[in-house]
């Protein structure tokens, strides 16, 4: 490794978590939408500064190639933070639906009121 | 509030149904006068709502479409907040008779949900191919769950008690298939006693049913999902005191 792709490596790594906290910052995301991004631009800062980390955590679990460890963790936190927004689609469409029908319902009775109104106001 | 059916509300999911509904509801209200017609509308493009109104009949009108579990269950929960103790299933298209309405409420009476059936000797409703074996397998799953003989357990004609109304007005499933197969599912495990009516299935009053061999095929598949992930939800259980929604 030369000092250009230590210096990009860093960069790359402080862009990411800069952008995750501006975001946070701005209110644009919240808290427990964020926690997995920050673990991991956590993550990718410290291995930029120490690459000696990954080789040894890599030796740590028998992998041989130490980026073949990067290529394995960053699969599995983009596998779970799309797991998280799936189920966080979920929860959302089930209150968009209760919330629909809240509205029919209010609809309805609203309607209904002002029938009677109106027979009322005709008598 | 003379007439015996006082309280039961016959809910009617309809998606874009403006040519066949003024026919259903007026064959309601020929054989059945004095029952109340709620039409929930699931987000039509054409003139549902306008044209049930016209015929007399309660308009629910959802924003957009929500699929009939999301239909019904709002269907469920006018019942409850209107005092109504039994809900009727009528499918919008025409293809339920209101004549069998009586028999369904008549077995309601020991029952908590009356399913109408069509294959169980009346009428001439037949399906061939992965359609028919998905009928099949569901058919003998729910059979056992509900510890009687459900011979067509994907009908939408149905009726469903006090018990069944309060249970399905909050926990009614919004999923492909969870109107007919998952809601059986959370019913029969929530301890209600389950019945079924024979009746006749009439032609569809406009448009036509799907006979491709590749989209029942598909059906097939998506019908045993719906049925395992439902056998693997918890179960959920009736409270007697009135929790209000």
């Amino acid at each position: 490794m030369n000092t250009a792709s230590y210096i990009f490596g860093i960069v790359a790594a402080a862009l990411t978590l800069v952008t995750v906290i501006e975001l946070l910052r701005r209110r644009r995301l919240r808290e427990r939408h964020i926690v997995w991004w920050l673990i991991f631009g956590l993550l990718v800062l410290v291995i930029a500064v120490f690459p000696s980390v990954l080789v040894w955590l890599a030796a740590l679990v028998g992998i041989a190639i130490p980026i073949n460890l990067v290529f394995f963790v960053s699969i599995i936190a983009l596998f779970l933070v799309s797991l998280q927004q799936s189920a966080e689609a979920t929860r959302l469409e089930n209150k968009t639906r209760v919330l629909a029908e809240d509205v029919a319902l209010l609809e309805l009775r609203v309607r209904r009121l002002e029938e009677r109104l109106e027979r009322e106001r005709s008598e | 509030m003379s007439t015996p059916y006082a309280d039961t509300l016959i809910v009617m999911p309809a998606l874009n149904e403006e040519e066949a509904l003024p026919a259903i509801i007026r064959e309601v209200q020929e054989k059945l006068p004095g029952i109340a017609v709620l039409v929930v509308d699931d987000g039509s493009v054409d003139r549902t709502a306008a044209v049930a109104r016209r015929e007399g009949a309660l308009v629910l009108q959802l924003p957009f479409n929500l699929g009939v579990g999301g239909a019904m269950r709002a269907g469920f929960r006018f019942a409850l907040a209107n005092g109504f103790r039994n809900v009727v299933q009528v499918d919008a298209d025409g293809q339920h008779d209101p004549a069998d309405l009586p028999a369904l409420l008549a077995e309601l009476e020991t029952a908590d949900l009356v399913l109408g059936a069509r294959f169980a000797g009346v009428g001439t409703y037949r399906v061939r191919g992965p359609r028919h074996w998905a009928m099949v397998v569901l058919s003998g799953v729910l059979s056992r769950l509900a510890k009687t003989t459900l011979t067509d357990t994907t009908s939408g004609f149905r009726a469903s008690g006090r018990r069944a109304v309060e249970l399905f007005a909050r926990h009614y499933p919004a999923e492909y298939l969870g109107d007919t197969v998952e809601s059986l599912v959370i019913a029969a495990r929530a301890g209600c006693v389950i019945r079924q009516v024979p009746v006749a299935m009439r032609q569809r009053t406009a448009g036509t049913p799907s006979h491709n061999p590749f989209k029942s095929a598909i059906y097939l598949g998506r019908a045993g999902l719906a049925l395992t992930i439902s056998l693997l939800r918890p179960r959920v259980v009736i409270s007697d005191e009135a929790v209000p929604l």
